[in-house]
Formats: structure tokens, sequence, C-alpha cells
């Protein structure tokens, strides 16, 4: 089972939570992305992130699969909110179920480091004198 | 052929806007489009990279444009 989204408003970890529930699972791993105070040495004040919605959509359903096909997992759910985002909150959510803890672990990994390189989702930070889109260069 | 290219994050920002209508000859390339946006935009060329997605997809630089053609500019992605 796959649940894929992309949402304006607050993340819950509890909605994720419930979406894994399966008798089939006996380990549940989450990752719970947040907005840190500081990035280099250079204090945030906010985050904005911007999504080419469809194209992200698809690309996380992509992950989903991909982490069903290689790892032995029962479910997965992925969240990331965008908009503006304050220090604390949550941007992205991952939460897979398994049989076992090892592939649940696996999986999680992979989806975030999967996310990171492919789905077409901006971030821009925010400091008290300035801002610019994380990544875009070298 | 006249093409429309959808811009995200950074990409927006160079542009000033984010649709950008342009004219090109048929059976343009991915790789012609990313020369001719370098070429016009060049801040372009500062970016870690950029890609180019038709209908939803990631596309190669060989990647034949169409004038039905969704197409975005990707900057590199910061998502998580």
């Amino acid at each position: 089972m796959i649940h894929i989204s992309i949402k304006e408003e607050a993340l819950s970890l509890a909605e994720c939570q419930a979406l894994i529930e399966d008798e089939a699972v006996g380990g549940i791993v989450h990752f719970v992305g947040t907005v840190r105070n500081q990035t280099k040495g250079n204090q945030v004040t906010k985050l904005e992130f911007e999504a080419y919605e469809k194209m992200a959509l698809l690309e996380m359903e992509k992950i989903g699969k991909a982490a069903l096909q290689q790892f032995d997992i029962e479910r997965f759910v992925l969240q990331h909110r965008i908009g503006t985002l304050y220090l604390k909150e949550i941007a992205v959510i991952i939460v897979v179920g398994a049989k076992h803890r090892k592939a649940a672990f696996q999986a999680c990994e992979f989806a975030i480091d999967s996310l990171k390189k492919t789905v077409p989702i901006w971030k821009k930070e925010f400091f008290i004198d300035g801002s610019h889109w994380v990544s875009a260069h070298p | 052929m006249n093409i429309q290219v959808l811009a995200f994050g950074i990409a927006k920002d160079i542009l000033g806007q984010q649709l950008l209508p342009l004219e090109v000859s048929e059976n343009t390339s991915v790789l012609l489009l990313k020369e001719l946006l370098v070429r016009d935009y060049p801040e372009f060329a500062k970016l870690a990279g950029f890609s180019i997605a038709v209908n939803n997809e990631y596309r190669q630089d060989d990647y034949l444009l169409s004038e039905a053609d969704e197409i975005a500019i990707i900057p590199p992605v910061s998502g998580g």
C-alpha cells in the first residue's frame, strides 16, 4: 500500500501512523523532517517550499513503488508540505511498515535520499538579512 | 512552433515569470532548448545544473519537443 500527498496545511504524524496500521506489520519506521534554525552558521527564520505538484506526486509515487519492490515492506506513506514553514514545523513525513525492522529502516532511508534527488520540490531559506534557493548554485 | 515553458524555484526568478512563451523550430531537442535558455538568460549557466521535464517526466538531451507538450525547467531540487 502506497499513500502519497502534498499538502499546504500542517502534516500530522498521527495521521500517517494511522495509515500504516496493518496486522502483517511488525516494525514501523518514521522519518520526520523539520525546519532547523540555522544552515552553515546563518540564522534561518522561515522556509518556503514550492512544488511542481503534478510531477512531484508522480515522482513520489515512483519512490514508493521502488521501495515496495526493493525492500520487504508492506506499507509506505510519504507526505510533503508546501508553502511557508516556520522553525520546528514538519516539512516531510515518511512512514514505512514492514514485517521486520531492517527492511523498514532501509526503505525509509532510501525514500528520503531519493526524494532529495528527484522530486521537483524547491526550498527557499529566509535569513534575517536575505534569502536563497537551497542547492541552486554549486 | 510555439511552446510554453514552465519555471519553478530559481528558474522562475531568472525568467521573471512562471510561464515563458518561446518560438522554436520544429523538432527542437531538450539540449537545444537548454542552450537557448542559457544564451538568453546567462544566469542558468551559473546553476549547479538544470533539467527539462516534458509531460511530467525528466527527459534526456536528445528528446524532441512538440507544440502540445507541457515543458518545464527543473532547477536543482531541494525538497525534504
